[in-house]
């Protein structure tokens, strides 16, 4: 391999060069009737992921529009009381799992190999089965509302109320077992995104060169390596409790349900920062875009991202202020959940001093982070207050909560990650999205959501508790609930015309050609949409804003001498990124989904009869015999 | 701001089994910027609201202090979401068709120390020194004072008051009564799911967990009725999972708890003794005891007062005889889900038998 002066791509060459040509046929993805279950390319495999999740994210959107109809006057009888519990469990698990970790998985997964300039993820292979386990879990914890069996014990799934006597039938199984199923992908994913940002980054792309959001991918991907395995050991034992009459929960033989509790949200807290954690890098991408000037505090930033992953997981506690632990030991846990104020605090300021007194292009990614600004703050400062063990005493499980966490999540993590959308859709697609739909999606969205849940602030204070169904008239709960349903309305409104606005633009939207925006991150050096290698060659990195840096330039150094007849990719160190080694990557099979097949047949057998894990452990060990069949690409030269 | 007064009228007339037409109207909604809506709420949000069952109107020593903190945090709070919006509304200015003027590096980075790690670093430690402060004042439970233990049942609430040596003085359900200006001990269990007792006038919560027994109290400062409703999920009916504390000046609490003690009124007329019958014959004291007439009932809550009570089916609907009735011979209708069945019995059987169980003072 060599290093050689190249004209910067897209500028004057011609990219139909017999070269290319070569590369399409080495990493394209397979045609033909099996095409569906065969492609392991990274852009692929996320779009796939970004897809699935947002079609989840619409259901479970379109459940709290029933719930909201519901809960508009008091004594409402819309929904029965046991479709309600089915509703707000499916509806909090699919947010939560279904939605929000698989969204901004798919969104690094399409990203990041682009933005550190990697031809695909460490392991393709893996990253495909980790998408068929995501989609057949989520397809059948869906499902389950089809046919009566959802589970309502909440998304949370106290013990014993999850337990056998308390919710018979197959709801919680079919929580526990999809959740242990979905989380594994979540893992695979996170394992994936690990090694690929830390041994597939271009030359020269340093650790402290690397854009913000691969950061952000990257803590994001060690939090989900240490707290899945929490809820994924909870939800085993819950199975096991369930199933074979292991008593883990059980009180009365010497169990204990505040296990489940401990085990579930030292999983549960730090997922708040896994969501949240992706949208941080959205927004530190955007902010230097649109205002064209480098962000301000790129150290501070990325120490944030990280105390933020430590912290995250020093606070689980607080979730249990109400369960009779010692007074002094919770007083830590409220100590430590108020210090995650201090990295959001500087990051926000960051953003501000970086925003200060440029020009400003005020096109649609930016105006979510602007409106991500005004609900982010609001949904800290109530999150800092609720921190504190004596008011939470008063308002924990109300509905100042639920309005406190959709501050948090829906601002926090939603708006980032459509404006992120809007920003990266002509890259995904090479047309742009409609400014104007754009525009008057955000006022909507960001109107509708603070007529929604503001108003739940007031109803928690005033003592209304979260997960019912119904309240009296007496109780003066009526007018702002009506309020709040209205706003669900214009909410569902404004996210809907964002929809609308990415089909239409599929056809419709104009061009984008390469860098529509003018960005640093060198995922936009190659062709929108980008062909299926990336980058044709990979280029090499000087700093921290590679496009920017060659302005005014025609070349850009890249690495040649990379084979261009099988699929080969560069590993360099984890620290400075020198060059290492060239990696073989495998190409497309069907193996990861006859694993995930094999998989789920056990995981969703054991519901019926335990003895069906045999199934999926014998089934998933022979597909892995296939998956790993060896085949020495490197010998066939 | 009625603590004082005795049950107000609205808590006696309501109930899920009926339908009233009032017509909610939409807040009027002007003005189409965020902010409009924005100060709109925060009016709303100040202004005191009269009712049972609201934090921001304490009736104890505890709840005022954590009100007193909630108002304090919430003006801290204005106070930085205003600061900081406006930091990004002038800096957003500061850019315009003038130009850029940035901020100096030295200038941003004080920005960011102050802003983002000195001003955090202040709220917070001011926070956790009063939050520590305020939650010894809760945890400092008193050593004397009736006991009374709370038993979160699927769905409604067990009140069983103990003597000092622990034995058992009375059982009764769904209405807590307590002498005002004494502090009351509370040991709370469960034996099936978790539930959290909260009464949000009188004390902040604290769950009731199978396996376990957690302690609280509660000192109403004022006469009245507050209402309390558990607050962890526990299931199918976890929302009309409520109940009433009766605060009352300590003579007349006596006199209620030695009533309580008491085994059920004997009837006194032809139709009450009917009625009595009928609550035997029916099956009814299979699940509900009545002491006197038939104590192996445990499912259901003991009937032996009944009558006394205000409230019926865990304080979801009015103690009168129409009510009574309509829970008795269609109880899914009123709270679907919950434990009890249907019973169906011939009208002059069920007259009686709410003639009977409205004569149990």
């Amino acid at each position: 391999m060599s290093v050689a002066e190249h004209d910067r791509p897209g500028e004057a060459v011609d990219r139909s060069s017999e070269e290319t040509e070569r590369l399409s046929a080495t990493w394209a993805a397979p045609k033909g009737l099996t095409r569906w279950f065969m492609p392991v390319n990274q852009r692929v495999i996320g779009r796939r992921f970004v897809i699935t999740a947002f079609v989840f994210f619409f259901l479970a959107g379109a459940l709290a529009v029933l719930m909201r109809i519901q809960l508009m006057q008091p004594e409402n009888d819309f929904l029965s009381p046991e479709l309600y519990n089915q509703f707000f469990t499916v509806h909090g698990t699919a947010m939560m799992f279904l939605f929000a970790i698989p969204v901004m998985e798919g969104i690094a997964i399409y990203v990041v190999p682009m933005m550190i300039g990697a031809r695909d993820m460490a392991f393709p292979r893996l990253n495909a089965f980790g998408y068929y386990v995501y989609l057949i879990g989520g397809t059948v914890f869906f499902g389950s509302l089809l046919f009566q069996a959802a589970p309502s014990a909440g998304w949370f799934n106290y013990v014993p109320l999850a337990g056998e006597e308390y919710s018979p039938g197959l709801g919680v199984g079919i929580w526990t077992t999809m959740i242990t199923f979905i989380e594994v992908s979540a893992l695979t994913a996170a394992v994936e995104l690990i090694v690929t940002i830390l041994k597939l980054r271009a030359p020269g792309m340093s650790l402290n060169r690397m854009p913000l959001f691969v950061w952000s991918a990257l803590v994001t991907a060690f939090m989900i390596v240490f707290a899945m395995p929490a809820v994924i050991a909870a939800s085993s034992m819950l199975t096991m409790d369930r199933l074979i009459d292991t008593h883990f929960f059980t009180p009365e033989t010497g169990g204990q349900p505040l296990l489940w509790q401990h085990l579930f949200w030292f999983f549960g807290h730090p997922e708040v920062y896994i969501i949240l954690m992706p949208a941080l890098g959205i927004i530190s991408t955007i902010i230097p875009v649109f205002t064209q000037r480098p962000i301000f505090g790129y150290t501070a930033l990325v120490l944030s991202l990280v105390a933020t992953g430590f912290i995250g997981f020093g606070l689980w506690v607080h979730h249990m202020f109400t369960t009779g632990l010692p007074q002094l030991g919770m007083s830590f846990f409220m100590a430590a959940s108020a210090m995650i104020a201090i990295p959001q605090g500087t990051q926000v300021f960051c953003w501000i001093a970086s925003l200060w007194g440029t020009r400003i292009r005020f096109d649609t990614p930016l105006l979510f982070v602007l409106g991500f600004f005004v609900i982010f703050i609001v949904g800290g400062i109530t999150g800092v207050m609720v921190a504190a063990i004596p008011f939470d005493l008063q308002v924990h499980d109300t509905y100042f909560l639920v309005a406190h966490f959709h501050y948090v999540l829906i601002g926090g993590a939603v708006f980032p990650l459509i404006g992120g959308i809007y920003y990266w859709y002509p890259k995904m697609f090479g047309r742009m999205m409609d400014e104007r739909l754009g525009k008057a999606s955000f006022w909507l969205a960001f109107i509708g959501f603070n007529v929604t849940f503001f108003p739940m602030h007031q109803l928690g204070l005033q003592g209304m508790p979260r997960r019912v169904y119904t309240y009296l008239q007496e109780l003066g709960w009526g007018d702002l609930n009506l309020l709040a349903t209205f706003g669900a309305f214009l909410l569902a409104g404004g996210f809907l015309l964002s929809l609308f606005n990415a089909l239409w633009s599929l056809r419709r939207g104009a061009p984008a050609g390469e860098d529509p925006w003018g960005s640093p991150t060198i995922e936009w050096a190659t062709r929108s949409p980008p062909p299926c290698y990336n980058h044709e060659h990979i280029p090499i990195i000087s700093g921290r804003w590679p496009l920017w840096e060659r302005r005014g330039q025609l070349s850009i150094p890249v690495v040649t001498g990379l084979r261009d007849d099988r699929r080969e990719t560069l590993v360099t160190t984890v620290l400075d990124a020198t060059p290492q080694a060239v990696a073989v990557m495998p190409g497309p099979t069907i193996w990861p989904f006859l694993s995930a097949l094999a998989a789920s047949a056990g995981f969703l057998g054991i519901l019926y009869q335990p003895s069906f894990f045999l199934v999926g452990f014998f089934g998933a060990a022979a597909t892995f015999i296939g998956w790993f069949w060896p085949r020495r690409p490197w010998r066939d030269d | 701001m009625d603590g004082g007064s005795p049950v107000p009228n609205s808590v006696m007339s309501g109930g899920p089994n009926r339908k009233r037409a009032r017509v909610s109207e939409t807040p009027p909604l002007r003005g189409n910027s965020g902010i409009v809506l924005f100060c709109g709420f925060v009016i709303l949000l100040l202004q005191g609201c009269s009712q049972i069952q609201s934090s921001l109107e304490p009736a104890s020593r505890t709840t005022a202090l954590i009100a007193d903190f909630w108002w304090g945090m919430l003006l801290v709070g204005m106070v930085i979401l205003a600061g900081v919006l406006l930091l990004l509304f002038v800096g957003l200015r500061r850019g315009g068709p003038r130009g850029e003027r940035p901020l100096s590096t030295r200038g941003a980075f004080l920005l960011v120390l102050t802003g983002g790690v000195v001003t955090p670093l202040a709220v917070i430690l001011a926070m956790v020194v009063v939050g520590v402060l305020i939650g010894k004042e809760i945890a400092k439970r008193p050593e004397s004072g009736p006991i009374v233990e709370v038993v979160g049942r699927l769905w409604w609430w067990e009140l069983r008051y103990l003597d000092e040596e622990g034995d058992l003085i009375a059982t009764t359900a769904n209405e807590m009564h307590v002498p005002v200006g004494r502090p009351v001990r509370l040991r709370l269990i469960s034996d099936n799911v978790i539930h959290s007792f909260w009464v949000p006038r009188l004390q902040g919560k604290t769950d009731l967990i199978p396996g376990q027994v957690n302690e609280s109290w509660i000192e109403a400062e004022k006469a009245g009725v507050y209402r309390g409703q558990c607050s962890e999920y526990c299931g199918t009916q976890h929302a009309l999972m409520s109940f009433l504390v009766v605060a009352e000046p300590p003579e007349v609490f006596e006199r209620w708890l030695s009533r309580q003690a008491e085994p059920a009124t004997e009837p006194e007329s032809e139709a009450q003794a009917r009625g009595r019958q009928v609550f035997v014959e029916q099956g009814c004291a299979a699940c509900h005891t009545i002491r006197g007439v038939s104590e192996v009932g445990e499912i259901g809550p003991d009937l032996t007062h009944l009558a006394g009570r205000r409230m019926l089916a865990a304080a979801a609907i009015p103690n009168t005889r129409g009510h009574l009735g309509g829970w008795i011979s269609d109880p899914q209708h009123v709270k679907p889900g919950n434990k009890m069945p249907s019973t169906v019995m011939e009208p002059n059987e069920l007259q009686a038998l709410l003639v009977y169980l409205g004569s149990l003072e």
